[in-house]
């Protein structure tokens, strides 16, 4: 029997029901509990930040925008910031109130969608149902204010590229009166089900100190206790003012476990706090203008002159993302762009969950991190055909080498 | 009874059980999303199905036992058939009564779940072995509370001393809500309750749908199965259906109506059917189709747990109240 059960291995992905994107775990399983894991990403790989390269910037802010479909505002407003650091520009109070309200509706809505995915990996699809049901109202918010479901396509360098007019005010707020109205009843139906609690309490336990070593950033991380928040520890655009406050599982009254359950309860009061903020940003919004530049071909020129580089950081929906990009005079295209996703802090994260827990555990823990790979897959290694491992060591030869190259201007 | 009669009545049940079961499994899907707030398939969509399996390519991977894998949906489907030859439908006696008892339906009933997890494990794929474990750890799970349940009811008939007591046709013939006491309805509820919570297990639907789970085994010990041998399967579990909600009516809601409305002869026999046909939807919708929307799936560990302590202590007890009872009625 033992002999048997330890050469089992299960594959999970890349294709697999429990898997909205591409990545391949293989589990070694004793019976149903899980006793190893190997996690291999690199399936979406797309090469986004070498397209980057060969663009003007507002052309990589398109790209940026598509990075991921849920966080198509998170990217942009890194990017955007990293942009005007390096440049120096100056971003209007009010433009930067609306990207403020963009992302914390991005927030709603991305978190909503997790909380259905979520009741899905348990086999809880009415739930799902139910969330994705009230999830449309914010979605057709952003398409009121944006003019898109996703890929808004709001802030540009030094501004934003609409303005929210006086008669949207009023279907904001009634957006907001909804969800308050609706809050106690999603809270009740996911913390309070007996049947979602016994598959999430002490399910995927995250320790605060594992948390703290991986460098596990957003809701994984806060749900373990840590207050950690990008929009607290590092204010930017108007979170300073706003006084935002990391949401940990205390805010609900219970000690912070760190398990799947925590994770639930800190996504559903983000999206409490995000109400709020987006309530007070509509209030406390200055008039004036939007842009620094409106003129696309003004901006360009203006950018082609700027040198420097710079860092620009938001807390997305999944955690902190960080746009680094180093910009030279007379170039149109920016001549390093780097992105770090929050999935690729919370990767490793992985491992002390997944270990001891049952085969049952795995969809609702891989899930439990709002994996995007898309996100946050950055290499992919083909070589003759055939898949290898490369270390470090090979790695950063392989990417000076590559660096050489293009910069001397024929990679 | 002549044999060309008996062929005659047994083919009707099959193919008309068949229909049925198809119907009914369109009436839940429908109603369920109903009730997830969706619009739902069509009703018919289950033959769309069915005749859509059957024409598709049948592939049998290279890790599988051929043979066995091959030959377990038929026998799941041949087992969940059977079932129904030994149930009373409405008015009509089993087809089978006389040859076999309810203890041969227990089994019978374990046959498709025993087949599943035989067809998981020759397979060779590990999502089929991971189900195929998991269908067999519920199998042991819920067959202790319902074997308490059907030795509660034959011994109690037994008692009353009207024919062989475990044969089905007796126990529908006898209710026994009006042969017992006080403390026996309330033994009787018990059981009831037991049954109805072992009957969606039995057909591994959500809460207890873990053998196919498909977020966590992408469909388990059916994973590998497609065309013909699929359909049969999906045949078997929406026969399983229909039988373990008759079961459950036979067991505890065997009444007609038409006696107590006077009505007697052919018409009597088709409303006794038609009531019989409703009493078995209501079955399946409570213990089917409101349970699967309402749930999260549950692990196998917590439904081994549940359903061998306290479950099976429900059972007991109602059991034992059935025994004090008769010994206070006599």
């Amino acid at each position: 029997m033992g002999e048997l059960a330890k050469a089992f291995e299960i594959p999970i992905g890349p294709v697999h029901p429990a898997l909205k994107e591409p990545i391949r775990f293989t589990f070694r399983v004793e019976g149903e509990r899980i006793v190893g894991v190997d996690i291999k990403p690199g399936f979406a790989h797309r090469g986004i930040e070498f397209m980057g390269l060969h663009r003007n910037l507002v052309q990589v802010l398109y790209l940026a925008e598509r990075i991921c479909g849920i966080c198509s505002i998170s990217h942009p407003v890194a990017l955007v910031q990293a942009v005007e650091n390096a440049a120096g520009i100056e971003v209007p109070p009010r433009a930067q109130y609306i990207r403020v309200i963009v992302a914390e509706l991005e927030r709603i809505h991305s978190h909503l969608l997790w909380a259905g995915v979520a009741a899905h990996e348990l086999g809880f699809d009415t739930l799902l149902h139910l969330t994705w049901k009230v999830r449309e109202r914010v979605l057709d918010i952003l398409e009121e204010l944006t003019g898109n479901r996703v890929n808004y396509a709001i802030p540009i360098y030094g501004g934003v590229r609409r303005d929210i007019t006086p008669e949207q005010y009023p279907r904001v707020q009634e957006m907001i009166r909804y969800y308050r109205g609706l809050f106690e009843e999603l809270c009740d139906r996911f913390l309070n089900d007996a049947s979602v609690e016994a598959r999430t309490r002490d399910v995927g336990v995250l320790e605060p100190d594992e948390a703290e070593a991986l460098c596990a950033v957003g809701p994984t991380a806060r749900a373990s206790g840590l207050r950690k928040d990008v929009r607290q520890d590092w204010p930017y655009l108007v979170y300073g003012d706003l006084g935002i406050k990391a949401i940990t599982p205390e805010d609900y009254g219970t000690e912070p476990r760190g398990d799947v359950y925590d994770r639930i309860v800190v996504r559903l009061l983000e999206v409490a706090q995000s109400i709020d903020i987006i309530e007070r940003c509509l209030e406390e919004m200055p008039e004036g203008e939007i842009t620094f530049i409106p003129k696309i071909p003004a901006l360009l020129a203006q950018l082609k002159k700027a040198e420097g580089e710079g860092i620009g950081r938001h807390e997305a929906p999944r955690g902190e993302v960080i746009h680094y990009v180093r910009l030279e005079a007379g170039k149109e295209e920016p001549v390093v762009w780097k992105v770090k996703a929050p999935t690729y802090s919370n990767l490793m994260s992985w491992y002390p969950m997944f270990e001891d827990q049952e085969i049952a555990d795995i969809p609702i823990v891989a899930a439990s991190i709002d994996p995007c790979m898309c996100c946050m897959d950055r290499v992919h290694l083909v070589r003759g055909g055939r898949e290898e491992l490369v270390w470090k060591e090979e790695l950063l030869k392989l990417s000076r080498e590559k660096t050489r190259k293009m910069a001397l201007g024929n990679g | 009874m002549s044999v060309l009669n008996a062929l005659w009545q047994a083919i009707l049940v099959l193919f008309g059980g068949t229909f049925l079961a198809l119907v009914y499994k369109g009436i839940d899907r429908k109603l369920a999303a109903q009730m997830q707030g969706r619009i739902g398939p069509p009703i018919r969509q289950p033959f769309l199905d069915v005749g859509k399996l059957l024409v598709k390519e049948t592939v049998v991977p290279r890790t599988a036992v051929r043979w066995a894998f091959n030959l377990m949906p038929f026998l799941a489907l041949i087992a969940a058939g059977t079932v129904l030859l030994y149930l009373p439908i409405g008015p009509f006696r089993p087809v089978l009564s006389g040859y076999g008892d309810v203890i041969v339906v227990l089994y019978l009933l374990a046959v498709p779940a025993v087949a599943m997890a035989l067809g998981g494990f020759a397979s060779g794929s590990p999502f089929g072995v991971v189900g195929a474990q998991r269908e067999l750890v519920m199998l042991m799970s819920y067959e202790f509370p319902l074997a308490v349940v059907v030795v509660a009811l034959a011994w109690r008939v037994a008692g009353l001393g009207v024919g062989p007591a475990f044969s089905l046709a007796t126990l529908a013939a006898n209710p026994l809500w009006a042969q017992v006491g006080p403390l026996g309805v309330l033994g009787l509820v018990l059981l009831f309750l037991v049954l109805l919570v072992v009957t969606p297990a039995e057909l591994s639907k959500i809460p207890f749908d873990i053998p196919e789970a498909e977020t966590e085994i992408a469909g388990g010990l059916m994973v590998e199965y497609s065309g013909v041998n699929l359909a049969l399967f999906y045949l078997a579990d929406a026969l399983k259906t229909v039988a373990m909600a008759a079961l459950v009516v036979a067991l505890f809601i065997p009444y007609g109506i038409a006696a107590p409305l006077g009505i007697s002869g052919v018409g009597g026999q088709i409303l006794d059917l038609a009531f019989f046909l409703v009493k078995v939807f209501c079955v399946m919708f409570a213990a089917v189709t409101t349970v699967r929307v309402a749930f999260a799936r549950l692990k196998v560990d917590q439904i081994a747990r549940g359903f061998w302590i306290p479950l099976t202590a429900v059972a007991a007890a109602g059991l034992l109240l059935l025994v004090l009872d008769k010994a206070v009625v006599g």
